[in-house]
């Protein structure tokens, strides 16, 4: 019996397991194949999950405790969230770095002229005028902000100087309430525009010519041709920029950190209630006042913003970005 | 410009203008020595403490590049006289060395002895990351006022290493301009208003002097002691900025911006008061014994700058602070790290540091420090010690520290009277004192 029931049963095991193998091999390849895969993005994957993800759920713990100088914490609930609700500071900071982040979508725009600018055909000196925009990008934002601070001086700053010539008395540029936030937004657009601009300039050489020229035949001015074709075919780029952008200022930290005064000294500067950013007051927080916890609490705050303003951004892309 | 951290002013300087001056990369920084502290921890431990002949070597921080060598000098005669100890001289820089030291102290990994100064003193003893000093210790050779800054409920903490005291730094060739007398040993206040007032020129930039916000060590806590007020009670638990005495400390200096006798916070926020000595448009400096090097130094101030005492109110007086020597709870050779403490305390390690550092806090030995600069009346910072007040520190000092600038910024713009920025800000501190 058994003899004879083996090779039926063998018979039919075969012809499964042949439908099988075929499946088997093919799905042993795929796992192989996506093995591999992960293996090839596992460095990385480590690398966010370490250094990102991680300190994100660590920050997120901390912000429900308090902490000591010297680690070691209590469990405090929302009591930090609390705080953030009625801290006038928060609210101050929320609003400069949302001023800040605001003017400082400014550099599309401007990055958008000069990339035509430097695209157009014959232009003489074009890689000098490249690097001459992309050199802030390239420079330590430090040394940016002390070069930037002298220029502003009130009193031996080359801008008031300039100004004294045509009989203007400047004032203290980044200690004067009135000023100073905008004498940062000034030095924030200056050293992102390099970068933008280099990104745009990829954008447009990625524009085929066929429009321009089907538009010149339909007698399209220069103008209406920048209108109608470049900025219409220009809007992912725009649309990634002012993501990166958005986020970046957010951020903003290192400029107001040596601009504003330095360090925790910047509170001694009459303008500091206008120049004090999140980063900033996380920044004090954590580092200066041994307030670790609210520290966290406020840093999730600004990730809960960015998060919420880049889901803004794509929800709103559908009205004005065009996909070619 | 930036106010510069000057690398010779790093000793004892102004420590609460010191505590605000980090560096950017302080964060990024910090970050990475826990993570190096946490791959160090695995590594040493060497139990080896109970043979006295064991070879021992100890890791001593410190943040001063200017007193690096000497440090090391120290290092070496402790050597001679301890053979089986060699003492390792660790130097951070001022700007990351809190942050560093923090970092290194959460995960065990604090140098064997370091510096500690006042303003931070109390946060690292509550916390037990000092320990006290075990047996007797002779502290009557050190000024009190620095003994006192480093006593923690009763005990001392360390010993001193070195003092720093405020002094007034004139500008000789202003003062001749306007054809006034120097100042004398025995000014008052309104000695220094009206000299002041007379030295000021504002239509050519020139002011008696600058009543300078952020470094309250040469500035506000030497008028509120000489007004006779206080910054902070004797236990840690008061503020004392609502005292109208205190209040008459702050008003000193704000009456001087009023006048014109000083240029205004935005000016001083653009150009730092010692900038603006060092290049001739303040005649009268408040700063200390560690300016001494810079002025002797700097191409303008060398040769037309002396010292005068801080002129007096109701008192005579000056902020007195020095950097300590501390041991930390989790060296692994306690014994070692406290004798080589004891050593830098001592008469002889305090006469190695006279003659190539700071002013050495061990009594009378300060001759060779004063006679390094005869041209100078350096002479001013040593009986300055006689009437000098400890500098006001609590558990968490950075905190209230922060605030005495916030609150203050607001009275020396003018935009809120001094007595009522005065008050919130006492208000604001009580509350900070409250959860030490």
């Amino acid at each position: 019996m058994t003899v004879t029931m083996t090779p039926r049963r063998d018979s039919t095991q075969n012809k499964a397991s042949a439908a099988d193998t075929g499946g088997g091999r093919r799905g042993r390849g795929r796992l192989k194949e996506a093995l591999w895969g992960y293996a090839f993005i596992a460095p990385t994957g480590l690398g966010i999950g370490i250094f990102y993800l991680w300190p994100v759920l660590q920050t997120a713990y901390f912000s429900l405790t308090e902490w000591g100088a010297f680690g070691g914490h209590t469990w405090t609930g929302l009591d930090n969230y609390r705080r953030l609700g009625s801290d006038p500071e928060v609210g101050r900071a929320l609003v400069n770095t949302l001023t800040y982040t605001g003017l400082g979508l400014l550099s599309i725009p401007l990055a958008i002229g000069f990339a035509v600018l430097l695209n157009r055909k014959g232009m003489r000196f074009v890689g000098l005028y490249r690097t001459l925009f992309f050199l802030p990008v390239v420079t330590m934002p430090v040394a940016i902000a002390m070069v930037w601070r002298w220029l502003y001086n009130g009193d031996y700053g080359l801008i008031n100087y300039l100004l004294s010539l045509v009989g203007i008395d400047g004032p203290n540029w980044v200690a004067d309430p009135a000023t100073a936030l905008y004498a940062l937004v000034v030095v924030g657009v200056w050293s992102s525009v390099g970068y933008n601009l280099i990104i745009f300039l990829a954008g447009l050489q990625a524009i085929p010519k066929e429009y321009y020229e089907a538009a010149a035949i339909d007698g399209a001015s220069p103008l209406s041709q920048f209108f109608h074709v470049t900025l219409p075919l220009l809007s992912p780029t725009a649309f990634f920029v002012s993501v990166v952008s958005v986020i970046g200022s957010l951020q903003l930290f290192d400029l107001v950190y040596v601009m504003a005064g330095s360090g925790a000294g910047a509170r001694a500067n009459p303008a500091f209630p206008r120049l004090e950013t999140v980063v900033q007051l996380f920044y004090d927080r954590a580092f200066v006042t041994n307030d670790r916890g609210y520290a966290a609490a406020i840093v999730m705050m600004l990730l809960l913003l960015i998060v919420v303003l880049t889901a803004v951004q794509f929800r709103f892309q559908k009205r004005w970005v065009h996909y070619a | 410009m930036i106010s510069p951290i000057h690398p010779a002013t790093a000793q004892g300087r102004g420590m609460l203008r010191r505590t605000q001056d980090a560096d950017v990369e302080a964060v990024e920084r910090g970050l990475l020595s826990t993570l190096l502290v946490v791959s160090a921890c695995s590594g040493g431990g060497d139990k080896k403490a109970a043979d006295p002949n064991a070879k021992v070597t100890l890791s001593y921080g410190v943040w001063d590049a200017n007193q690096k060598p000497v440090m090391e000098s120290l290092a070496a005669e402790f050597t001679k006289t301890h053979p089986n100890i060699t003492v390792e001289v660790q130097l951070t820089p001022w700007a990351d060395y809190w942050t560093k030291l923090k970092a290194a102290a959460t995960g065990g990994a604090a140098p064997d002895v370091f510096w500690m100064n006042g303003p931070n003193f109390q946060l690292y003893a509550s916390n037990k990351v000092i320990g006290p000093m075990p047996g007797e210790a002779d502290l009557s050779v050190y000024p009190k006022p620095l003994t006192d800054l480093y006593t923690f409920e009763g005990k001392p903490y360390g010993l001193p290493k070195d003092m720093d005291t405020v002094a007034v730094w004139y500008n000789k060739t202003l003062f001749d301009a306007k054809k006034l007398p120097y100042p004398k040993d025995d000014w008052t206040w309104a000695d220094f208003q009206d000299a002041a007032a007379k030295l000021s020129d504002p239509a050519k930039g020139i002011y008696g002097t600058a009543a300078q916000l952020g470094s309250f060590q040469e500035y506000q806590y030497d008028t509120i002691a000489q007004a006779g007020g206080y910054v902070i009670s004797p236990d840690g638990k008061k503020s004392g900025y609502s005292d109208p005495k205190t209040i008459a400390g702050l008003k000193f200096w704000t009456d001087l911006i009023e006048k014109k006798s000083s240029p205004d916070l935005k000016a001083m926020t653009d150009t730092t008061p010692i900038q603006l000595f060092e290049a001739g448009k303040i005649a009268m400096y408040w700063g200390g014994s560690w300016n001494v090097s810079e002025f002797s130094a700097n191409s303008y101030t060398k040769g037309k700058v002396d010292v005068a005492p801080l002129p007096r109110d109701e008192l005579q007086a000056t902020v007195i602070h020095g950097v300590a020597n501390v041991v930390s709870t989790k060296t692994a050779h306690p014994d070692q790290a406290w004798e080589f403490v004891r050593y830098l305390g001592s008469k002889d390690a305090a006469e190695i540091l006279g003659q190539k550092g700071p002013i050495p806090a061990y009594n009378g030995t300060q001759t060779a420090w004063v006679k390094a600069h005869p041209e100078l009346k350096l002479q001013t910072f040593m009986d300055a010690v006689n009437y000098a007040v400890p500098f006001p520190v609590s558990k968490n000092t950075a905190a209230w520290n922060e605030a005495e600038l916030t609150y203050l910024t607001k009275a020396w713009t003018g935009e809120v009277p001094t007595d009522r920025a005065a008050t919130d800000l006492a208000q604001a501190m009580d509350a900070m004192l409250a959860k030490e």
